[in-house]
């Protein structure tokens, strides 16, 4: 025990870092990372964008202003001197340098000796060349009994007589705002730069699960479990589409498996007997004596058992493949009032000759697609049924209308069938008391079930007063 | 009349030549696709009964790459596989008739001699004549020695279908198939009541039957007499 604990500490620290990276070169492969990185960079570049375009424009539009002020400073000043000559500069100068007018604009007006003679700066700024131009200098300015040097830019020029002049202007708070603009839009950008990266990997992250949610179940369905299901987000995008497309297609698998298999029981259950009774018959022919007719008999009968057997296995085979749903389409636009027609001209002597009346009532243009073959098969069915069980009467088949459903309908009198036996008398092998004396598969209404349920339609039993009515009931095409 | 049976169960295969061959036909035999195409294209053979399922040539294939070359012998499909899908496949392919396994032996020499037969009644013939009964195609009239016979039009049908194959067993299978186009075998006896039915109109009234039951196999139309045999 103590040396399992011991050795855990160092497996984990082994593994860890190997696990990592297995994870990483995983995530590196997957189509999901690709797409967030791809997202990611086109993240990186707007925002970039954005961000450069924010800066150009704030920036440059205080540099402008600054400008502007200048001009238009400088622009009055040499109106006043046009005006006033000399003397009135100086005065104007010495009107605006007085106080603190908050708008940061420097003057000076210097003689030729370079002294003073009016202005808020003290002394020609060292440094800054005398003639005229353009012009970046520093000044000291006094922020609250404190003198800082603070950036300016002005321009100078040269007064005829030997005069200079400065204008300038302290862009100390141009330069802070600059400032404060590059590191807002830094943090601004490095914010979005974490949040794009964490988008990105949640994106991957989730469309990763979701794929790995498909892996899952199809493993599992592989491995046997075939009622498994891929969860759906109820958000119905392209992956909740993709998850129900294949639920549906593991839903039709596990249908077709089950019919499989239930047809499978059936085969077993229900052959078995009259494959017993065609053995015991070779059997006891063997037994008897080699030149007799007896034996002759005996082999016939066989075959007779075999042929019945062989006919079960093929309409059982043909049920399975209509509730499965593999038979490929037959289908056809059919008047159901020729199927009925066709079915009453074949059986109506027999009928006849059996002591029944069969007659036929149609509404014209009742037309429904399907397979005339199959139609008439449980069409055929029916009648069978009922002449070997209704005794005598009217056997009527109908076709009609109602509700966009197109209906046909074989009636006769006999005893009908009680209310309790109208479900299970559909299933296989399935044979009510009065009929065991009949000859008859058991399979002859499940056929028919399993051609309704083919033309997406139904099949009901119902009382007809007396008598037994079957009713089938298909989508009605429309005209 | 020779016939060419292709047929990879060997069981199966033993049955058809030793049947065939007693009912009076000299068979050739051949195990696979390609030894059948081989054979169907280099013999000369009356009808080819071929399965549907063999092996390293598929039987509608090998019916296929028969009929591309020319080769229009009768052929006879037989297939375990029986919905109607599959024997349309089947009879597009270039068969002939389709005959689902497992299936009697009288059903499948009965309708090789259809098919063998198929040649011998022109599409040009309007009347058909068997002893004294004339069936006119044209008119569609039924006349047994010139008396006039009401018949329901598939009376008519069913009666020109055993005319067509006069002399010759046609199965009640057959009769569905061809005179009915149903593709199965209702339980009950229909075809017999019919077949009975128009018995009652063209041999009733008459010394000599014509139609005639053949048990455990079907029906024949034929003069009477020791001459008609198969």
């Amino acid at each position: 025990m103590i040396a399992e604990k011991l050795l855990l500490p160092a497996r984990g620290s082994w593994t860890a870092p190997r696990r990592f990276f297995g994870n990483a070169q995983r995530l590196l492969r997957t189509h999901a990372f690709r797409l967030a990185a791809l997202y990611f960079l086109v993240f990186v570049v707007s925002v970039l964008g954005v961000l450069l375009f924010v800066y150009w424009t704030s920036a440059d539009f205080v540099e402008r202003q600054t400008e502007a002020t200048l001009d238009a400073e400088i622009t009055g000043l040499a109106e006043q001197y046009a005006q006033r000559g000399l003397s009135g500069l100086i005065q104007i100068v010495a009107a605006r340098s007085a106080g603190d007018r908050g708008d940061g604009m420097l003057y000076l007006v210097t003689d030729p000796g370079g002294r003073p003679l009016a202005g808020n700066i003290a002394a020609w700024p060292a440094g800054v060349p005398t003639h005229a131009g353009r012009l970046s200098f520093t000044t000291a300015a006094r922020v609250k009994e404190r003198v800082e040097t603070h950036p300016a830019q002005g321009a100078s020029f040269i007064i005829p007589g030997g005069y200079r002049m400065l204008v300038g202007r302290d862009v100390s708070d141009a330069t802070a705002f600059r400032n404060r603009v590059k590191t807002t839009l830094l943090w601004a950008g490095l914010v979005a730069l974490g949040v794009g990266l964490m988008g990105g990997t949640a994106m991957s992250r989730n469309l990763l699960r979701r794929v790995e949610q498909v892996n899952r179940t199809s493993e599992r369905v592989m491995a046997g479990n075939l009622s498994d299901r891929v969860p759906l987000d109820g958000t119905s995008d392209e992956f909740d589409q993709l998850a129900a497309n294949l639920n549906r297609m593991l839903d039709q698998i596990e249908r077709l498996m089950t019919a499989m298999r239930e047809v499978t029981d059936d085969v077993a259950h229900d052959l078995k007997t009259p494959l017993s009774r065609l053995r015991v018959r070779l059997e006891l022919a063997l037994l008897g004596p080699a030149d007799g007719s007896g034996q002759t008999e005996a082999i016939r009968s066989a075959i007779d058992e075999a042929d019945r057997l062989l006919a079960t296995f093929n309409a059982l085979l043909s049920i399975a493949e209509l509730e499965s749903g593999m038979r490929r389409d037959e289908s056809e636009v059919l008047d159901l009032a020729e199927v009925a027609r066709s079915a009453a001209e074949l059986y109506e002597p027999v009928a006849e000759e059996k002591g029944f009346v069969l007659s036929l009532a149609t509404e014209p243009g009742v037309r429904i697609r399907g397979s005339r073959h199959l139609l008439s098969q449980a069409l055929a069915n029916l009648l069978d049924n009922a002449l070997k069980y209704a005794g005598g009467g009217e056997i009527q088949i109908r076709v009609l209308r109602g509700d966009g459903r197109a209906a046909l309908e074989v009636t006769d009198r006999g005893h009908g069938i009680p209310e309790a036996d109208r479900k299970t008398v559909f299933d296989r092998f399935v044979r009510l008391e009065r009929s065991r004396s009949t000859p008859g598969n058991g399979l002859g209404l499940s056929l028919v079930r399993a051609v309704a349920r083919r033309h997406r339609g139904t099949v009901e039993l119902a009382d007809n007063r007396p008598g037994l009515r079957v009713r089938l009931e298909f989508p009605e095409l429309g005209t | 009349m020779k016939l060419l049976v292709v047929e990879d169960d060997r069981e199966t295969a033993l049955y058809l030549v030793k049947g065939l061959g007693e009912s009076g036909y000299t068979v050739d035999q051949a195990g696979d696709g390609r030894e059948g195409l081989f054979l169907a294209t280099s013999g000369s053979y009356d009808a080819i009964v071929l399965d549907r399922m063999l092996p390293s040539m598929d039987g509608l294939a090998m019916l296929g790459a028969l009929r591309a070359a020319g080769i229009s012998t009768p052929a006879l499909i037989l297939s375990a596989l029986g919905s109607v899908d599959d024997r349309v496949k089947g009879l597009r392919a270039g068969g002939d008739d389709y005959l689902v396994k497992p299936f009697a032996f009288s059903e499948l020499l009965a309708r090789l001699e259809a098919l063998l037969r198929r040649g011998a009644v022109t599409a040009a013939t309007t009347k058909l004549r068997v002893g004294d009964l004339e069936l006119d195609l044209l008119t569609r009239t039924v006349k047994r020695r010139d008396k006039p016979i009401e018949v329901l039009p598939r009376e008519f049908r069913l009666l020109e279908y055993l005319m067509r194959n006069a002399g010759h067993v046609v199965t009640r299978t057959m009769l569905l198939e061809h005179v009915w186009d149903y593709h199965f075998d209702p339980q009950t006896n229909v075809i017999d009541v019919h077949v009975s039915r128009l018995r009652q109109k063209i041999d009733k009234s008459f010394d000599s039957p014509l139609l005639h039951t053949v048990r455990g196999a079907g029906y024949c139309l034929r003069v009477s007499g020791p001459s008609a045999s198969r």
